[in-house]
């Protein structure tokens, strides 16, 4: 029996809020130059809501100058041009913008920046490894597990974060652990196959 | 069923007969080969797009990122109705990161959420805080959003015309005469209400000049209208605007032509000398670029005792906000063999923004309507519903009363609909079950045009080493369009999907039609198939010399050619290519309608279970069977995904989905996905598509038809009538939310 997969919503978010581990590791690195840099940050800024964040991204480490409202979403697409995960409702309600913090599906636009501090984040862009498709991947095109694509790498997380959870997952821990995420397109049915595909694919090794 | 299904056809027989004697069907249109001959055309071809898709490689609009862009943004009217007096945009302009500030409004604005002005900012936060510093004057009008409200004498107007006008009004027959022939008559009224095309990928433009040249990179689907539009409002001529969609996520109808926020972007960006970018946000993109028209159907149809309509009359009320909405009147007009009808639509002007096309637009709303008012009818002659609809079944379009359709297999659907949902399990006495949860069966039929347009224009260039290249200024949304022109070059070539490189979304290729009303497929897959013959009797005549054969004896296949009767005596592809020299071109086009002896319609049954709880009025859907008659299918991967969208997103529609607004401020009060419900994961029943696979032969060289609007719909109208059939009580209404539920089951309650 797979449990569902877990998503770090908004009371978590509000919790983090209140000097969890994430803010507290920040302290000390604040800086003082102009916040108005070449990539266009916000203007108008509290010196002190600039912040230094380093992190895992997709193996890769990476440093790099965040506001402290920045979220984790526009520091990837705006910033990092890593746009697979999309910026579709913005306000954490649609898994849309779903990435992987430490392994766990997490929706990016609820998450700021400075948040992922210390942490290890993969994109659908990471999902691959050594140019081999993710067994999800190739589930979502051999099934057709998609229309526009447009919420397709939400999926993907949400599906890898769950496979790596549980070997076999029922049918309604497939429903349950997609059920924050939003097809608009409506290939729910052609979803739910391709998770329980890779899941036999990886069962297989 | 009771009965055997006995729909006599002569054009369909005459298709069919000619079909298997190998007969071409009309002069211009040389008989297909059967589906079975083909290697991929039929088959499930995975996406040859797939991997950028799965690895979020696939650049949307929202994607795009270009040295030195700006972004813009919208300042929207908070007003349903005012009078813009004085605007002061030095604050926003003096604003650090601001490159420029747009008046766009003179005079009067109509519904909340309308262009006032534009800002383009270094960074989108610089932009929207810019925003709240542009200060405008107004004189605020009285203003109204319900559209009965609307149509009361006094009632603001919301338009330079009254708020009431006639839309579309159409007679056949005498329906006095017809009702008087009537033994059993009913009236019924059937509503539709607001429902929000939300696409996940908001509505998104990148405009960029080069001198007085245009570039705009927009999430469409319609590159050739964006152009022409952008063109007409900026003045420019049409060759200076070059349009450009890779990848869009999703628009089902709210994304055809240019928008006013793409005009502003391209001002903004001649103005700044810089590309600027204007994505909507979710909120803007729940109320600022349409929905589906709301409806009010009154509906009184006729029957003698063995089921036949001796006439039906229906009168509708559009509602649209400032625009007209949808004309609902076809499926009245054409479904059954209905002798006399009266139609009466009129639309009622509202002040919130104007509708847009909404996957089938008008067909969908008024299909709940027929469709719910045939189950009625059934129920009130004691009949069973799908022999009601095949005794009322007809052969020629209008009702039975005008050209013969080509081919009709909607009895298949029917007959196919019908076994796979066990429809002998349904109640036969609507209501009959006792306890808390009840359970029905509905059924519903399905009409759409779908025969594409003729004059769909596409390249195909073959060069010497052997790559093939297909360019068509058509667009993919998500049906799987690229994939299309591939399987049918591949096929026709003898090559593999994943050999062909397909090149569209740029109004600089060939012209293909908008991506809606389900004119895709049908319009360019056709296109497709004529470049790619002439490119393969091209092919087979340099082979000819080569291998001793006449051209009519060689084959394509298997990436060679060879000769039919002895394939040992063959070529490589390559090794034929290479005789070309130079590069090959190949003009396609989608032929014109063979003559005007037949209609072409696509045509369905959709059969939904639902279970409805009458303690808390939840409905479930169990189960639902899609049934399509669309001629030819060129791949049944994309088109069983287009069956699960249309079933998914109508039963969204029919639970779920409703823009509410508020009366006193004319907002809209659910902006966002969580308010503004849709189905997700949980609420997906098991779906069955099902494909009747018969090319229509006098259509196109492929006997295709569209698919993006049929499963819409007849969906929402399957469940509607389900609901029916598990209650007693049609609730004459969508969405069919609890409380609704309940409401109807207390009026049956105390009409007992």
């Amino acid at each position: 029996m797979g449990k569902p997969t877990k998503k770090i919503g908004r009371r978590d978010f509000l919790k983090g809020m209140g000097g969890g581990v994430a803010g507290a590791s920040l302290a000390g690195r604040l800086l003082g130059k102009n916040p108005l840099g070449a990539d266009g940050g916000a203007p108008d800024l509290e010196v002190e809501s600039r912040k230094l964040v380093s992190f895992t991204l997709n193996g890769k480490k990476i440093g790099l100058e965040v506001e402290a409202r920045d979220s984790l979403l526009s520091v990837l697409r705006d910033r990092l041009r890593l746009t697979g995960a999309k910026r579709v409702c913005n306000r954490g309600e649609c898994g849309g913008c779903t990435v992987l913090l430490d392994g766990r599906p997490v929706y990016a636009c609820m998450l700021l920046a400075f948040q992922a501090d210390g942490h290890d984040v993969v994109t659908v862009e990471g999902l691959a490894k050594e140019g081999k498709l993710h067994p999800v991947q190739q589930a979502f095109i051999d099934k057709d597990a998609y229309q526009c694509g447009y919420c397709t790498p939400g999926f993907l997380m949400t599906s890898a974060a769950l496979l790596a959870e549980t070997k076999s997952p029922t049918p309604d821990a497939v429903k349950n652990a997609l059920a924050g995420n939003l097809c608009r397109c409506g290939n729910y049915r052609k979803i739910y196959a391709a998770v329980e595909a890779a899941a036999e694919t990886m069962r297989r090794g | 069923m009771g009965k055997p299904f006995v729909i006599e056809d002569p054009n369909r027989e005459y298709l069919e007969a000619a079909r298997s004697q190998g007969q071409a069907a009309a002069p211009a249109t040389p008989a297909s080969p059967p589906s079975g001959e083909f290697k991929f055309i039929g088959k499930y071809t995975p996406r040859v797009d797939g991997a950028k898709i799965v690895t979020g490689a696939a650049h949307y609009t929202h994607d795009l990122y270009f040295d030195g862009m700006l972004h813009g943004k919208i300042l929207r009217s908070p007003h349903a109705a005012a009078e813009v007096i004085s605007m002061d945009l030095s604050a926003a302009l003096a604003y650090p990161g601001v490159k420029t500030v747009l008046r766009l409004k003179e005079g009067r604005v109509r519904w909340v959420g309308e262009q006032v002005a534009a800002v383009a900012a270094t960074s989108e936060t610089a932009a929207e805080e810019a925003l709240a510093l542009i200060k405008v004057e107004y004189k605020v009008l009285p203003h109204v959003v319900e559209d009965l409200k609307a149509a009361e004498t006094g009632a603001p107007q919301v338009n330079d015309q009254a708020n009431v006008q006639p839309f579309n009004a159409s007679n056949r027959g005498d329906v006095e005469k017809g009702f008087k022939e009537a033994e059993v008559t009913i009236e019924r009224t059937y509503r539709t209400n607001w429902e929000v095309h939300q696409p996940t990928e908001t509505h998104s433009s990148v405009a960029m000049w080069d001198g007085d040249a245009l570039t705009v990179w927009d999430s469409t689907q319609a590159i050739h209208s964006v152009r022409d539009g952008l063109a007409r409002s900026l003045q420019i001529p049409a060759a200076k605007v070059r349009v450009i969609k890779r990848y869009m996520g999703g628009g089902f109808g709210s994304k055809l032509s240019a928008n006013d926020y793409t005009v502003a972007a391209a001002r903004l960006a001649k103005e700044t000398d810089r590309p600027v970018k204007i994505t909507l946000t979710r909120r803007e993109n729940s109320y600022c670029v349409g929905y589906r028209p709301s409806t009010r159907f009154t509906v009184k149809v006729g029957a003698k005792k063995d089921g036949t309509i001796t006439a039906l009359q229906m009168k509708n009320l559009v509602c649209g906000g400032v625009g007209r909405g949808d004309r609902c009147a076809e499926p009245f007009v054409d479904v059954y063999k209905i002798p006399n009808l009266k139609i009466e639509e009129f639309s009622i002007f509202v002040n919130t923004c104007g509708s847009r096309a909404t996957r089938a637009p008008g067909h969908t709303q008024a299909t709940l309507a027929l469709e719910g008012a045939m189950e009625e009818l059934a129920a009130a002659l004691k009949m069973d519903p799908l022999e009601l609809r095949l005794k009322n079944y007809s052969t020629k379009s209008q009702g039975d009363t005008a050209l013969p359709y080509s081919l009709k297999r909607l009895d298949d659907c029917y007959k196919a609909g019908a076994e796979k949902i066990g429809w002998a399990r349904r109640n036969k006495v609507p209501g009959a079950g006792a306890g808390r949860f009840r359970r029905g069966i509905g059924m519903a039929s399905q009409i759409w045009p779908g025969a594409g347009t003729p004059g769909t224009l596409a390249d195909l260039r073959i060069h010497a080493d052997g790559a093939v290249e297909v360019e068509c200024g058509t667009q993919d949304i998500g049906c799987g369009t690229r994939t299309h022109i591939a399987v049918v070059a591949a096929e026709t070539l003898g090559l593999e999907p994943q050999d062909i490189i397909v090149k569209i979304g740029d109004s600089d290729y060939p012209w293909a039609p908008i991506s809606g009303g389900s004119l895709t497929t049908p319009s360019v897959a056709p296109a497709v198939r004529d470049a790619a013959l002439k490119a393969a009797e091209y092919l087979k005549g340099l082979a000819s010399k080569k291998l001793g054969a006449a051209p009519e004896a060689l084959t394509l296949g298997g990436k060679r050619v060879f000769v039919k009767d002895s394939p040992d005596k063959a070529m490589e592809w390559k090794e034929l290519t290479k005789q070309l020299r130079r590069i090959a071109y190949f003009h396609g086009e989608r032929a014109g309608y063979p003559d005007d002896k037949f209609a072409f319609q696509t045509f369905g049954a959709h059969f939904a279970e639902v279970e409805v709880d009458t303690q808390t009025g939840k409905i479930r859907v169990l189960k639902h069977v899609a049934a399509h008659d669309i001629g030819r299918v060129v791949n049944r991967q994309t088109a069983e995904s287009q069956v699960l969208g249309g079933i998914t997103q109508g039963m969204s529609a029919a639970l779920f989905e409703e823009k509410l607004m508020d009366a006193e401020t004319g907002a809209m009060v659910n902006p966002n996905y969580h308010d503004y419900k849709v189905a997700t994961a949980l609420d997906i029943p098991e779906i069955v598509p099902l494909f009747m696979d018969v090319p229509d032969d006098r259509l196109n060289n492929l006997g295709v038809k569209g698919l993006g609007e049929p499963p819409r719909i007849p969906s929402s109208a399957a469940i509607a009538n389900a609901v029916f059939n598990a209650l007693g009580v049609h609730l004459g209404e969508i969405p069919m939310t609890p409380p609704r539920v309940l409401a109807a089951l207390k009026k049956k309650e105390a009409g007992r």
